[in-house]
């Protein structure tokens, strides 16, 4: 089964928090295994061992070893030097005062650079702007059409030039942004090995041209060893001002945006987390170093409740789970507000420990449209008394819902069970801190 | 084919020589003749097999090999080191050497069916083409699936290099089934009497279960259709993987039953290391390399000569 690096760092960590008192040994030795930890997400070797010095270092001093609970002195030692690693805030785009702005999005081949663009489109469209994307990746075959294709689905402007160069491209995008009022160009640009020096010139004449006010750098979240080299052979040729990290949606922890914060220093700002035009956040430091120790996303889940759950429906509903009230109705009302927040592959994703499920753990979405359909066939009598719901009606909400009788039977079965568990925990029990929990987050 | 391997062969050197430069300047800072071997050097070394991808824990293990074997010749000629390295590293590559069909030739089953399977952005089409245009000019007739029917323009980027390859295509369009696709490759294959077909699919995250699921559907329809089919599954992997390569050979080779490798992108400076690791966990084959965006840049994978590249002087 696969270990990540904040499950490895759980185990190494207990051990650690099982021991009485830090001895300069011990921490020495559990720091080995952390290096270990490291190499095995792909930071660079020599960065790792950087890392590993700097903690050591702050380790070993007095305030650990006078410490009552030495190990959570050092998760957090460990925390604020991943933190301090990948950067301390999140930088955003950097905007020309004089429209349009400028940015060229370079990269190896499949990183994702055709992909992010029109993620970052979109993301920029959403904020008020007006993009253009510039197809001046004429070398792939069909890259044109991809970004037209992109653009199409998405209500995009594309500007292509067929048979022209990419620099031709490139500044002829720019001119026809100012024509038409579009205040961002995005150069997609092609993918290129660092060591290709026709393919690094082209780059740079493109920069030349269109004197870009942030260009970003596409890294892919799988990247070994060799992120260092290429990251830094980039940055020589091109000085970009921020990187994205691809892919982060796999099991890759990112190893690869250590090394790159480490070698080349320029801020992260952005990362993708799926095929789907709208699967692109913004860069949170801290968050991926609390995601690495396995702390969980907290920050991130509170946000997005804090923004997506209505606090009076909440408190109304804890009163109803007390008074063991929890109708079908109110059960659908709760999945629409889960629905609200994201993906629940997403959603799990920021909880605590999530990274203890298995790693190919899937939530099934189609489950819940499914429930969701069925209490929708059903009348709002049945909804708020389903014990009136019999063979017929069982039938008819089937029927309605296009599931089967036995998926209504599965429902109303899964329902019962969770009325005499909330039974319990209304008796003061669990719900009652969860309740309170929720409030003091929000 | 004689010709082919000659351009071939020339080409691979070429890619290589980049990664045999950046290892073997490494190797010989650490191992001057006359040297007496020490625990420095073995970290160095260490370090150096790190450096390469090939992971943190396959690295321990060939250097634990190695310090075992050089323990009673410890404090003896560094120089020893060298040659002890590379058999450890062709020891575990051995493992991908067992492969039941010689690269680049088919077996007389018709039509003989290879799937292509990986991540996003590894460079599964490119590397169809290169493989469809070895066929094509041995004189078979080559057809090639585009099932990948999620991403945009991937079909079109499939009719270039088909055209290039001189390959046959079947396609339908964005959004088709994939599996409905593949079926329909392999029976018109049959009917029309085409000799390989090459099934091109979507590029997948290993952790998606419901698409690795696809994959699955689409090896199961094949193999409805012809029974033993598809008759290889090749994993693509970017030499500059990381670990994750690792869990990709693990869930792919789960779900769509891989029986080989192809190791792109070598022509940078990535070494692939990787390989020996998913070599020494899995036993995957290494089928074939690539090692340039030419039709020509796609050759047969040979362990030897991969460790003596890295290491040569």
């Amino acid at each position: 089964m696969f270990e990540d690096l904040s499950r490895k760092l759980d185990t190494v960590l207990k051990r650690l928090r099982g021991q009485g008192k830090v001895s300069e040994a011990n921490v020495a030795e559990t720091l080995r295994e952390v290096r270990r930890v490291l190499l095995d997400a792909d930071v660079n070797y020599k960065v790792a061992r950087q890392f590993m010095d700097d903690v050591l270092r702050r380790a070993v001093g007095q305030e650990v070893l006078q410490s009552i609970t030495p190990g959570q002195l050092i998760v957090k030692i460990i925390y604020d030097e991943l933190v301090q690693l990948l950067g301390t805030s999140h930088v955003g785009i950097t905007f020309s005062p004089l429209p349009p702005t400028v940015i060229m999005v370079a990269g190896l081949q499949g990183s994702g650079k055709t992909t992010f663009c029109a993620k970052l489109a979109l993301h920029l469209m959403a904020q008020g702007h007006f993009p253009l994307l510039a197809a001046a990746d004429v070398h792939r075959p069909a890259a044109i059409d991809q970004l037209e294709v992109l653009g199409r689905q998405n209500g995009l402007n594309v500007f292509t030039k067929r048979g022209a160069d990419a620099v031709t491209v490139a500044r002829e995008a720019v001119e026809h942004a100012r024509l038409g009022a579009r205040d961002v160009v995005i150069v997609d640009t092609a993918g290129r090995l660092h060591v290709d020096e026709v393919m690094m010139q082209e780059a740079e004449a493109i920069k030349a041209a269109v004197q870009p006010h942030e260009i970003l750098f596409v890294v892919d979240a799988m990247t070994g060893q060799d992120a260092v080299t290429t990251a830094q052979a980039f940055h020589t040729r091109l000085h970009y001002d921020g990187a994205v990290l691809t892919k982060m949606d796999g099991d890759a922890r990112g190893g690869a945006a250590i090394s790159l914060r480490a070698t080349v220093g320029v801020p992260i700002k952005f990362i993708g987390t799926g095929e789907k035009p709208d699967a692109l956040e913004r860069f949170h430091p801290d968050r991926l170093a609390s995601r690495i120790l396995g702390l969980g996303d907290i920050v991130s889940l509170v946000e997005k409740a804090q923004t997506q759950f209505n606090e009076e429906k909440a408190v109304a509903l804890e009163q109803k789970i007390r008074k063991s009230q929890f109708t079908l109705e109110d059960f659908l009302d709760q999945l629409l507000e889960v629905k609200k927040m994201g993906p629940l592959q997403q959603v799990l994703g920021m909880l605590p420990g999530a990274n203890r499920l298995p790693a190919n753990a899937e939530v099934d979405e189609s489950a819940l449209v499914r429930i969701e359909a069925m209490i929708r066939s059903m009348t709002t009598e049945e909804r708020r008394k389903p014990q009136i719901i019999n063979g017929t009606r069982r039938r008819r909400i089937a029927l309605g819902s296009g599931c089967t009788v036995q998926d209504v039977n599965k429902l109303l079965k899964q329902y019962e069970q969770m009325q005499r568990m909330m039974k319990t925990l209304g008796k003061g029990g669990r719900m009652d801190r969860m309740a309170r929990g929720m409030r003091i987050h929000s | 084919m004689g010709i082919l391997d000659k351009i071939g062969i020339g080409r691979l050197r070429e890619g290589l020589s980049r990664t045999r430069s950046g290892l073997l300047s490494a190797v010989t800072r650490i191992i001057t003749g006359g040297q007496r071997i020490d625990e420095q050097m073995l970290e160095n070394l260490e370090d150096t097999l790190i450096a390469a991808d090939v992971g943190a824990g396959t690295a321990a293990d060939i250097m634990q090999a190695l310090r075992d074997r050089s323990h009673t010749a410890m404090s003896a000629d560094a120089s020893a080191l060298l040659p002890m390295l590379k058999e450890e590293i062709g020891k575990r590559l051995a493992a991908a050497t067992v492969s039941a069909v010689e690269p680049f030739s088919l077996p007389a089953t018709r039509p003989y069916v290879i799937m292509v399977v990986g991540i996003n952005g590894v460079g599964k089409t490119t590397t169809i083409g290169k493989l469809a245009y070895r066929f094509t000019a041995q004189g078979h007739r080559v057809m090639i699936a585009a099932a990948d029917t999620f991403r945009a323009a991937a079909n079109e980027q499939l009719e270039i290099w088909a055209k290039r390859a001189g390959a046959e295509i079947i396609q339908q369009k964005q959004g088709a089934d994939p599996a409905a696709v593949a079926f329909d490759a392999v029976s018109a294959a049959a009917a029309r009497g085409i000799d390989v077909v090459i099934i091109d699919t979507a590029g997948r995250l290993h952790t998606r279960t419901n698409l690795m699921e696809e994959l699955r559907k689409i090896h199961r329809v094949v193999g409805k259709h012809t029974p033993a089919a598809p008759h290889e599954v090749l994993l693509v992997i970017d030499a500059s993987t990381g670990q994750n390569g690792l869990q990709q050979a693990k869930q792919f080779g789960a779900t769509a039953s891989v029986t080989g490798l192809v190791l792109t992108k070598l022509d940078g400076t990535a070494k692939g290391g990787i390989v020996l690791a998913i070599a020494r966990e899995l036993g995957y084959p290494v089928r074939y390399i690539g090692v340039g965006e030419r039709l020509e840049d796609l050759q047969q994978f040979d362990p030897q000569q991969f460790v003596e590249a890295m290491f040569e002087a």
